[in-house]
């Protein structure tokens, strides 16, 4: 199958009064037709950014896409004029945010906020635009949804705004959908509810997913590929099985490791990466994870690895990846 | 919706009354009696007795109390009473003042806001390039350039200029008609008032404007509608400036109420009759009915203005409709 979506060596850095911070520093991956994939790292390691990079949302200033191709159906949307990237966002790549509290629009009706694409990208009038909403809100799980189109986003509820915005995402048809962190901003029922409302309809309606999370256990049950971001930068890629059960760079089995699970021992003690990650305004020559590394070796403060292949779709970053099969066999039981 | 203009409107009555008491009892300690400033003002002497029977007339010699009940109790019925200096009927003398200030304040206002919100969107669009210099520099010059200096070089400029081309100097007329007695008189006279005072108003507002647009750009919302895929002007006139308008409405509100009573010295410049004359007048000569007359005015026009702002608000903002 044809990939929709192919990032490659993309770079997006915010030039600041403390620097130039390389949030996103050479990332390439893809996401075929109808497939979800995971972005997954800790906090600041540039998700956000590079998802946002997708659809050109980046805020300039301070930021800029600095390098890199985004194609998405053969097209560059790095090359598109204004025009051409507005006819790319909410009709064909669509966008769901971290923050469903402040995502909607504090003084328009839900009803608007989901015509208004429809009309727009779909070319319907107002009154097919609001059965439509009205359907798509029955989908996500929105009941009573005719008095729901008239109401404002303060009456709703955080799992209910973030069903809305995940009709938004979905009502003009789109071959992706890029969820950033959909989930964090809610309380843990609620959570799953979300997430079982994203897969289900994207699964339903052939969409594509990238979704974004530093939630293992997320990664684990919805996405075919994941990739494991640190500082701007892709160290790892596999299937869900390959990085839970053979993970093979030091960072991603830090993170395994850094979970509770339910499955081992109480007794058992968490193991978290020691330090923190690094100031992205500062790499450090050779490998960003080296200071924080057990394995470290010579080479790793010299020569920055690049993702290879250890395995049929199973990509390492990592000078040492091919001893870390040993502890690695410590995770997985 | 209807239960909140209710409750505004309740809510004007402790306001008002609370500015009465204030007002009325704030001039009393103020020294000074009409009385003798009037038989007294030039230096001569003043038969105590005289003075007496004057106080007397005008009923100052009554206990405080009583006097404050007659003026609530005026001011409710609409009779403001008669001036204590002129004797004439308060009601016709802030009457004709009223009508024009309120012009010159509606007609600033509208300069004003016709201005500010363009020009303050334009600069927060194009934010740091040369249009947005070139307005703010328009503003703070605005802010910067008292009202009246820039009346004085409004007529200057208007005497010079029309020296130059009829070789007649001509100035804005005296004297006052209303609007609806003869338009062009009217307007030849208030246009420029209310330009050198919309001027400064107007580059208040535009800042304004423009630090709430910037701000409201940076919200999650708007990066949201940009993600749908809307057209830059839909973003910027459905998504932003309606949560923009916010503050903007109040500080043209606020501005609007400070014209009705504040325009003291650009009046003089422009050698109008208005209530900003009558006020300095009337606090010098001691004048109480006049001074709390038009100081209830004013408090009255701030607080109805007030309520607009509310009322905007609420149509602005479901938040607070729906509270
Ligand atoms: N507008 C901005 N100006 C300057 N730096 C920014 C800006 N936006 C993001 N960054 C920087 O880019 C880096 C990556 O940020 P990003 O938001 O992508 O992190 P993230 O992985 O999404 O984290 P989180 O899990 O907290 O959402 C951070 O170091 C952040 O400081
Ligand atoms: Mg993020």
């Amino acid at each position: 199958m044809p990939n929709l979506l192919e990032v490659r060596d993309l770079k997006t850095q915010f030039f600041t009064s403390s620097g130039t911070v390389r949030a996103v520093d050479g990332i390439s991956y893809d996401v075929e037709e109808g497939e979800t994939v995971a972005l997954v790292g800790e906090s600041g390691c540039g998700k956000s950014v590079s998802a946002l990079s997708i659809l050109r949302l980046i805020p300039n200033p301070p930021g800029r896409i600095v390098g890199g191709s985004v194609r998405f159906m053969g097209q560059n949307l790095l090359d598109l004029n204004d025009e051409g990237i507005r006819h790319v966002r909410g009709r064909q790549i669509s966008m769901v945010f971290q923050e469903p509290m402040t995502s909607l629009n504090p003084v328009l009706t839900i009803g608007l906020q989901l015509t208004e694409m429809m009309e727009l990208h779909l070319g319907l009038n107002n009154e097919e635009a609001t059965r439509k909403a009205a359907e798509y809100l029955d989908m996500v799980g929105i009941a009573d949804s005719k008095r729901r189109l008239k109401q404002y986003p303060h009456h709703l509820s955080g799992g209910m705004r973030q069903r809305v915005m995940i009709a938004m995402a979905l009502c003009c048809e789109p071959r992706l959908i890029i969820a950033d962190e959909p989930t964090t901003a809610l309380d843990v029922t609620i959570q799953a509810q979300i997430l079982e409302v994203m897969k289900d309809l994207s699964q339903r309606l052939g969409v594509a997913l990238i979704i974004i999370t530093h939630n293992l256990g997320v990664v684990a049950r919805y996405a075919d590929r994941v990739n494991v971001m640190y500082a701007g930068k892709i160290i790892e890629r596999g299937n869900a099985r390959d990085i839970y059960k053979n993970p093979r760079h030091p960072y991603t089995l830090g993170l395994l490791h850094s979970v509770p699970r339910m499955d081992l021992p109480r007794k058992e003690k968490l193991d978290p990466i020691d330090g923190q990650p690094p100031d992205l305004t500062k790499l450090p020559e050779g490998c960003a994870f080296r200071v924080r590394c057990r394995y470290e070796v010579e080479k790793c403060g010299v020569e920055v690895p690049h993702l290879e292949s250890i395995g049929t779709g199973h990509l390492s970053a990592c000078w040492q990846k091919n001893d870390l099969h040993n502890a690695a066999a410590g995770v997985s039981s | 919706m209807y239960k909140y203009i209710l409750k505004r409107i309740l809510l004007m009555i402790p306001t008002i009354v609370g500015a009465a008491v204030i007002v009325f009892f704030l001039l009393r300690a103020i020294p000074g009696d009409v009385c003798e400033l009037r038989m007294a003002g030039s230096g001569l002497y003043a038969d105590p007795e005289a003075i007496k029977i004057c106080q007397q007339n005008l009923g100052i010699d009554q206990p405080l109390y009583i006097q404050f009940f007659d003026f609530v109790w005026g001011f409710m019925t609409f009779d403001l009473g008669e001036s204590m200096w002129t004797g004439k009927s308060i009601t016709e003398e802030i009457g004709l003042r009223f009508e024009l200030s309120l012009q010159v304040a509606i007609m600033a206002t509208l300069t004003a806001t016709v201005i500010a919100i363009p020009l303050g969107t334009i600069s927060a669009i194009k934010q740091d390039t040369w249009v947005d210099y070139v307005v703010r520099i328009f503003s703070i010059a605005g802010i910067a350039m008292p009202s009246f200096w820039l009346g004085i070089l409004i007529i200057l400029g208007l005497l010079i200029a029309t020296q130059k081309v009829t070789g007649t100097p001509w100035m804005p007329p005296i004297e006052y008609t209303p609007i609806w007695v003869d338009p062009f008189a009217n307007l030849s006279q208030l246009v420029w008032p209310a330009m050198a005072t919309g001027y400064r108003y107007s580059a208040v507002a535009t800042r304004m404007t423009r630090s709430a647009l910037l701000e409201v750009l940076r919200e999650d919302y708007v990066r949201t509608a940009r993600a749908k895929g809307l057209f830059e002007k839909l973003i910027i006139n459905r998504h932003a400036l309606k949560n923009a308008m916010l503050p903007v409405t109040t500080v043209i509100g606020l501005e609007f109420a400070f014209l009705m009573g504040g325009l003291v010295v650009t009046e003089q410049v422009f050698n109008l009759n208005g209530l900003g004359k009558l006020f300095v007048e009337s606090v010098l000569n001691s004048d109480y009915t006049v001074t709390q007359s038009l100081v209830m005015l004013v408090a009255v026009v701030f607080i109805l203005t007030n309520f607009v702002i509310d009322i905007l608000y609420a149509w602005l903002d479901p938040r607070i409709r729906y509270a």
